[in-house]
């Protein structure tokens, strides 16, 4: 991994962050079920569930470590009380 | 008595708030977000409703991390009181001086009128001037009311008797029709319906005084 962060660096490009928040399963999502609703009344048919979450992208300084962008996740980006996330390290 | 109540960028409740403890007898400071510390002496904390930082991220999110929070969360730690409504409620619940958490409205629609209200119980600093299972009439505005908490955080609401305020007729889609909790010491009261907004006659009611000549009359004998 390491590896790969100089070849980024390298490139002058700065490691991304993308943490993904969605409700958790078992909370009901009302805006999602809104959003169902829109489509079933334009005529789109396949739907069975639409849950709406949210997408935070992360620039990240050097040495930002994946460990940190998860305590970044517990402590303000997620309320785990409600929501899950899922974070992804990429260039 | 001392009271402190906040104010956050976004905060639109907090001088209503303070004038309906002063008008129960309490001094007032108003105390900045940014600032690290509570005046000396406060009895309790007003967190005012409104929409703090625009409710960027998630209601109250932002406003939980700020410098003052850290001293609200020491304060109520020392077994200080602390009241927080509407926005200040969800303000508490991030900071997890409450349990539980406010999501949006079951019916997506920002929900303004009066409501009615039940005392569910009269065993707080709080709630101590009315009687349980008192109806009362107080104003909600909010789009993220909708109390959330799961199966075993509920059980120990009910259990032990920290279900403050339930709604007559649920506007928002709560968990057990739930208005307002309180801490497991009952100092901490969480709650979106606004009490600062009916304490007066000219506000067309007054059915949240009592919250306040209540506290003042518990603070006064402490």
């Amino acid at each position: 991994m390491a590896g790969r962060a100089w070849f980024w660096k390298d490139e002058g490009k700065a490691m991304k962050a993308t943490v993904t928040v969605m409700l958790k399963q078992g909370v009901l999502d009302p805006q999602g079920e809104a959003v169902k609703s829109a489509l079933g009344t334009l005529g789109f048919g396949g739907i069975q569930g639409v849950r709406q979450g949210k997408v935070i992208e992360l620039d990240l300084a050097d040495g930002t470590t994946e460990a940190d962008v998860t305590a970044m996740c517990e402590k303000l980006l997620a309320n785990t009380v409600i929501e899950s996330y899922r974070v992804e390290i990429g260039a | 008595m001392k009271a402190a109540v906040l104010v956050f960028p976004g905060s639109n409740c907090d001088r209503d708030l303070a004038v309906a403890f002063q008008q129960a007898g309490f001094s007032v400071d108003m105390v900045w977000h940014k600032d690290t510390g509570l005046p000396d002496g406060i009895d309790i904390v007003g967190v005012p409703g409104g929409f703090s930082y625009g409710d960027y991220l998630r209601c109250g999110a932002i406003a939980a991390q700020s410098p003052i929070m850290r001293a609200v969360a020491d304060h109520a730690g020392r077994g200080g009181y602390v009241l927080g409504i509407c926005n200040g409620f969800q303000v508490l619940c991030e900071t997890r001086l409450l349990p539980g958490a406010l999501m949006r409205n079951a019916g997506l629609k920002f929900v303004c009128r009066m409501q009615g209200l039940t005392v569910k119980t009269a065993d707080s600093a709080f709630t101590a001037g009315y009687a349980a299972g008192q109806a009362i009439d107080v104003p909600i505005a909010h789009h993220d009311g909708n109390y959330v908490i799961d199966a075993d955080g509920l059980a120990h609401l009910e259990g032990e008797d920290r279900i403050a305020f339930t709604y007559r007729g649920n506007p928002n889609g709560a968990v057990a029709d739930i208005a307002g909790v309180l801490s497991a010491n009952r100092r901490v009261l969480g709650l979106m319906p606004h009490p600062e907004r009916v304490v007066d006659a000219s506000h067309g009611g007054t059915d949240g005084a009592a919250m306040f000549t209540s506290l003042a009359d518990t603070l006064v004998t402490a």
